[in-house]
């Protein structure tokens, strides 16, 4: 893109995108790189105990504690009664995170005060996740937070230590992309096949280098918690950044939470709030458009989230790529995935299903998972877990007696954790075994090496764990 | 940080589309292992057989790319989780530069912290690369001139924002730098608190 285009685009800053990354800039550096105001830093045990003590070995304090949030999820047990975590090593990593974080006043969502959970859980039910604001994490599904019209990204260790000593962050800034979902869902598809959806139409590096925005009315349709499962899987897409303009919906759900604003500052801040949009005359760097009555029912059957198709499809045939790369690619994937070409995918046998995540670990999820598992039992030879991402999801689900849904299907019910999405806790699926999976990730050994994972909604999931192979929930509804 | 001038030597092609960051360190590790331990664990899942051999088919484990300063990969190449610990295991391993069509962004900006140089190219480019490489003839990796060279191919020129190149050179540390700008910082954050005071009020 040249300066004079990038100039204009700056004087309109009509794009949701462009209007909250403007307002954050603290000072442009050459190459189009900025230095943005970070207003939450969202912390974890797995990257933030070794960025803070690195910190400390600077002797550089940390700059605003009150902008910095920490919880545990990552290599916390999900055993029930557990505090810390299955080992020593992961245990000392907790009480390394908890010390450094009482010691700094950082505040901490913890066991002991009933609000640990996945931090792409908790971080929105406390209301910290606002409209318009930057959120930083060190974990890549940070574009969660998106889903409240908020600029949420995933960092590394290094930019974690820059922010926890500065508040700020040099970033490139990216393209715009737009992908717009017209029409409405069909019944009995949901917002995790939307977007496996976008991503096997459009692939898994399309988003590279973009922030993108989902519009439409499909988009709209959506509550909240949805919408976060379509943000999660931006970074599926490629786009480390993914969000939604905030609505009605947004502000009803954010009104009364924790760390929101109350009362006369809460209407101050939705009339704010309110301008956060793209325009009608918005300019996007690319458009996309997907008819979201076309989407079925969607599961992964290789090795990134891009192979992906509707439950009722075969496996693709690797003879009829004409690209030598791509085939190459397929027959890995199917090589590692221990599929034929041409194989029926409803119906594959499934060892494992794990219910849980930051893209499917919230209430709607698990309602959506006990409606099809209500009155019901898995099939003997599958192992099922149920993993609430929060603990107040925990005791909201409890309320409504979905535990007792699951347990009475067969289903193990947990403590709050990332688990078995990537295992870093030793939640991990054997080697050789199949799993449906709620999580956003099937890469080669991402639950564990040699673990084969499909990707799925939780209705897929429970539906899939009582019939004991890939199965819709029409199907099992039918058949049992 | 090491800075970043002049890189030279054997160029590993692993021309696989979507290499993702679970793929270049698994979580097991980074999770239990320490800064500089890494080296061992880059590319596990490729590297090596489920039985702990060295898988004798896999680019790196071959002569002389044992000694890769340089990697030639497809599309999307980092895609996936932010852990840091995947530079970390790759520059451990030796590797200075990444040759890319594109990167998964959170890793692209890992290697700039790192002093590993990421460079983007397009697929022609990188496959006329990636086959002279292939031979193991030594690459040449020039930050000050912007160039990529081979003896077959000669030399590519490529691009990187102003910016980020100048910290790649110098090896400074970004850290430093921003502290610098401590009061520029306090000024806007006593703007924006006037402008939207829901972000910092209750915390």
């Amino acid at each position: 893109m040249n300066g004079a285009m990038r100039g204009r685009r700056d004087e309109m800053a009509n794009t949701l995108f462009e209007k909250v990354w403007d307002a954050h800039r603290i000072e442009e550096l050459p190459g189009q790189v900025s230095l943005l105001h970070v207003d939450r830093h969202l912390m974890h045990e797995l990257t933030g105990a070794a960025a803070i003590s690195e910190l400390e070995a600077r002797g550089v304090p940390v700059r605003n504690p009150g902008l910095t949030f920490a919880t545990i999820d990552h290599v916390i047990s999900t055993r029930p009664g557990r505090v810390d975590g299955d080992e020593d090593w992961s245990s000392a990593m907790i009480a390394t995170l908890r010390e450094q974080t009482t010691r700094m006043k950082i505040a901490r969502f913890d066991v002991d005060d009933g609000r640990q959970g996945i931090v792409h859980v908790t971080g929105p039910e406390l209301g910290l996740t606002l409209p318009g604001t930057t959120l930083v994490c060190g974990d890549s599904h940070t574009c969660t937070h998106g889903a409240f019209g908020a600029l949420a990204w995933g960092i590394g260790s290094s930019e974690l230590v820059h922010v926890l000593a500065t508040q700020t962050i040099r970033q490139r800034r990216p393209k715009t992309m737009r992908i717009h979902f017209s029409g409405s869902l069909r019944p009995g598809v949901s917002a995790k096949d939307m977007a496996l959806h976008a991503i096997g139409v459009l692939g898994a590096s399309a988003g590279t280098g973009y922030a993108v925005e989902f519009a439409g009315p499909a988009i709209r349709a959506l509550d909240m918690e949805s919408r976060m499962t379509v943000c999660n899987l931006a970074i599926e897409l490629g786009a480390k950044i993914g969000l939604i303009a905030p609505d009605e919906t947004t502000f009803s759900y954010l009104r009364g939470r924790q760390f929101a604003p109350r009362g006369a500052a809460f209407e101050r801040a939705v009339a704010a709030w309110r301008q956060l949009d793209s325009g009608s005359d918005a300019r996007f760097d690319r458009e996309v458009e997907i008819d979201a009555g076309a989407i079925q029912p969607q599961i992964t059957w290789g090795t990134s989230p891009e192979q992906v198709a509707a439950i009722d499809a075969a496996v693709p045939d690797p003879g009829l790529e004409t690209d030598a790369g791509r085939r190459a690619q397929l027959i890995n994937a199917l090589a590692y995935m221990r599929l034929k070409p041409g194989q029926r995918l409803a119906g594959i046998p499934v060892d494992r299903v794990f219910i849980g995540s930051c893209a499917n670990s919230r209430l709607s999820d698990l309602r959506a998972a006990a409606a099809v598992a209500r009155g019901r039992r898995i099939a003997s030879h599958v192992t099922a877990w149920v993993v609430p991402g929060s603990l107040a999801v925990k005791r909201e689900a409890e309320s409504e007696g979905l535990d007792q849904v699951f347990l009475a299907a067969g289903f193990e019910w947990r403590e709050p954790g990332c688990s078995m999405c990537v295992g870093a806790n030793g939640d991990l699926v054997p080697s050789g075994q199949r799993c449906v999976s709620t999580s956003n990730r099937n890469f080669i050994g991402r639950q564990g090496p040699g673990a084969m994972t499909h990707l799925a909604s939780p209705a897929v999931a429970a539906a899939s764990a009582i019939a004991g192979v890939i199965s819709s929930p029409a199907v099992t509804g039918v058949s049992r | 940080m090491k800075p970043f001038t002049v890189v030279q030597g054997p160029a590993a092609p692993l021309l696989l589309d979507n290499i993702d960051t679970d793929v270049i360190v698994r979580i097991e590790r980074i999770a239990r292992h320490k800064r500089g331990e890494f080296a061992r664990w880059a590319f596990e899942a490729l590297r090596y057989l489920p039985d702990g051999a060295e898988n004798p088919d896999f680019i790196l484990n071959r002569q002389p790319f044992r000694e890769a300063k340089i990697l030639v990969a497809g599309a999307n190449f980092g895609c996936g989780s932010s852990r840091e610990m995947a530079v970390w295991a790759i520059a451990e391993f030796g590797i200075r530069c990444v040759v890319a069509e594109s990167y998964g962004d959170i890793f692209y900006n890992n290697c700039l912290q790192n002093g590993v140089l990421a460079i983007t190219l397009p697929r022609r480019e990188i496959d006329a690369l990636a086959a002279d490489a292939a031979r193991g003839v030594p690459v040449t990796a020039d930050l000050q001139a912007c160039t990529l060279s081979s003896p077959g191919v000669g030399a590519l020129g490529f691009t990187i924002p102003a910016s980020q190149r100048e910290t790649l050179l110098s090896g400074l540390d970004e850290v430093g730098l921003t502290l610098r700008m401590a009061q520029r910082i306090d000024q806007f954050q006593r703007q924006d608190a006037d402008a939207r005071p829901w972000v910092y009020a209750g915390v």
